[in-house]
């Protein structure tokens, strides 16, 4: 009997990769290359730099780059003020704190006056097995109520790197996930990232996989499994969860037999909801499986042992997939 | 035109004129809607003015001139002091005060940002500080020399925020930051719920350089705002003991005074004795 998966140390490599070639800390890197042409851009992080990724732009601008220590009100509140005199702060912690500590100051001292301000939130949904108090599971429903708010869940090493660059160019607040450390390289280099356009990434005609974040990287390998079993599955990658692509997803959902959403988040609230919200709208009937974690918290653990528990992994995928034929 | 650039000897006769004139336009304000928040503008107001007329360095003409000091009102609830004081600098019209609180006024009851001259949306307290910080840390590192004034109060010294914010000023050694702590001894519930002395030691021990005053003396807001000019590597902290109702009897009597209501007739008897009272000191 093998030994049993043991809860990762505070910053191993959490994104559990699927054999894919990986690069590290893409959101640092491109954090970094930004800053050599754009001296507006200033970092914060409240200690967490090492653990979200943002040491590369730290090492390369100490001068630009803020510690303010445990305090994740102050990390909002204080970029809202750098953004208030004209420049762009990338403010990075995780995302149970980015939302359910600081959520006023992201609202109020952000998103109302449309600041330029960017939240980068680490350990997304179920990525971490420090259960539910650093398991940002329900982070998308939160921030998805902020009028104003822009928000990305990019599902690999390519998209955070050029969605990194997209948000530094966009005015106004954003809120996205981080996948840190080593992270898999899912898409093509020909890839373009646009915020606000969901992507399809391969054609099917039996089952539409809607998917975000990592669980894109998953519904693509579940679209492999199936092909072999002569299942044609299609899959939509919506990286922005807000705005929504609300056009790609209907007409993406009116071509497909059976509809799956697939998200590394609880099904209330988030890309699950989104589409069934997008669908009623736009008189698509179309029945809607739901993949994603389930409205509870959830314990610690191995990531890969509660991934496969909560049900948020390709096999997971597969076996809806399956029970809908 | 650039006013306070630089800065001239302060005329205190002339900073109390200013003064008795934001009380003027906060009375018209409040008599409109028939009540405000009063009690707590009318103790701010000597403040207000000593900032808008001999400290802070703006364009009354160009409220977004990028070198200008920065006045934040954390408390938002004071907005009628902030409309005051931005209708007797020329940055709002004086005839528009009459509309406090109306709706589609501009002259909101609790600031947004959308009126000239306002610098954040303040009303969720515990907001001000960390802003101020991170407006003071931006125009530093932009070489700016222009300074952060924030205002804040003692209930909204209750909000966690405001010394996670406190800490960092000290830590980032912003003297270009001067926070003004009116401690009027109200909060939402009456007299303040939760004891916040000694406030002067609180600010002194999180690393700031503190004054201690009067805040309806105008000798001495002017003095403490000198002591603030100070390039020492720490920010400063006024403590201003403030009067709620200041300079207008009925309302520093009064017991209603986070939220003060009365009708239109009493309002007319209220200005008529501030008018006679600041008639008879003149």
């Amino acid at each position: 009997m093998s030994a049993p998966a043991r809860t990762l140390a505070m910053g191993q490599d959490e994104a559990v990769a699927g054999g894919r070639p990986s690069v590290e800390a893409p959101f640092g890197r491109a954090l970094a290359k930004l800053g050599q042409t754009r001296p507006d851009i200033v970092g914060l992080t409240a200690d967490l730099g090492k653990y979200t990724d943002i040491h590369p732009f730290r090492d390369a601008f100490p001068d630009r780059f803020f510690n303010v220590g445990m305090a994740e009100q102050n990390l909002v509140a204080v970029a809202a003020g750098l953004a208030r005199t004209g420049l762009v702060p990338f403010a990075t912690t995780y995302g149970v704190f980015a939302t359910r500590r600081a959520f006023d100051f992201v609202a109020i001292a952000c998103a109302h006056s449309n600041l330029n301000v960017k939240i980068i939130a680490g350990l997304p949904g179920l990525t971490t097995g420090y259960g539910g108090t650093h398991q940002a599971i329900e982070d998308l429903a939160l921030m998805r109520m902020i009028p104003g708010l822009t928000i990305i869940d990019p599902c690999d090493a390519t998209e955070i790197e050029a969605a990194t660059a997209a948000i530094a160019d966009h005015q106004g607040p954003v809120y996205m996930r981080l996948l840190r450390g080593g992270v898999p390289v899912v898409l093509d280099p020909s890839y373009t990232f646009e915020i606000g356009k969901a992507v399809t990434l391969r054609d099917g005609k039996d089952v539409g996989i809607v998917s975000t974040g990592l669980m894109t990287e998953r519904a693509l390998d579940a679209a492999d499994i199936l092909a072999k079993r002569g299942v044609a599955v299609a899959v939509l990658h919506v990286p922005t969860i807000k705005p929504f692509d609300v056009e790609a997803v209907a007409s993406f959902c009116a071509g497909v037999d059976h509809v799956l959403t697939a998200e590394n988040h609880v099904v209330v609230g988030g890309l699950g909801s989104l589409v069934v919200e997008t669908l009623f709208d736009s008189g698509v009937g179309k029945k809607v499986t739901r993949v994603g974690l389930p409205d509870r918290y959830i314990e610690c653990g191995s990531v890969p042992t509660l991934q496969a528990r909560y049900g948020i992994t390709t096999e997971a995928i597969v076996a809806k997939i399956g029970a809908l034929q | 035109m650039l006013r306070n650039s630089p800065p001239g000897d302060a005329d205190i006769g002339t900073l109390e004129g200013r003064a008795t004139n934001l009380r003027r336009h906060m009375l018209t304000m409040a008599r409109g809607q028939g009540a405000g928040y009063i009690g707590q503008g009318l103790g701010i107001a000597d403040t207000l003015a000593a900032l808008y007329f001999h400290e802070l360095r703006y364009d009354p003409s160009d409220v977004t001139w990028a070198e200008r000091d920065r006045f934040l009102l954390s408390t938002g609830h004071y907005s009628i002091a902030l409309w005051a004081a931005l209708a007797e600098a020329g940055i709002l019209p004086v005839n528009e005060l009459s509309t406090y609180g109306a709706d589609d006024s501009r002259l909101e009851m609790s600031t947004l940002d959308t009126t000239p001259g306002v610098e954040l949306i303040g009303g969720s307290l515990g907001h001000g500080l960390g802003q101020a910080v991170g407006q003071a840390l931006g125009l530093r590192l932009q070489k700016s020399v222009a300074r952060v004034f924030v205002e804040l109060s003692d209930g909204e010294m209750q909000e966690g925020s405001t010394w996670e914010a406190a800490m960092s000023a000290s830590h980032f050694k912003l003297d270009g930051l001067v926070a003004l702590v009116d401690c009027n001894g109200i909060q939402a519930d009456g007299p303040v719920v939760l004891d916040m002395e000694p406030v002067a030691d609180k600010w002194r021990a999180f690393g700031w350089d503190v004054s201690e005053i009067d805040g309806n003396d105008m000798n001495a807001i002017v003095g403490a705002l000198m002591l603030a000019r100070s390039q020492n590597g720490k920010p400063t902290a006024i403590i201003l003991r403030t009067l709620p109702g200041k300079g207008v009897a009925r309302i520093e009597a009064s017991e209603k005074a986070h939220f003060f209501r009365v009708d239109v007739k009493e309002w007319d008897g209220i200005i008529a004795d501030f008018e006679q009272s600041v008639g008879a000191k003149q």
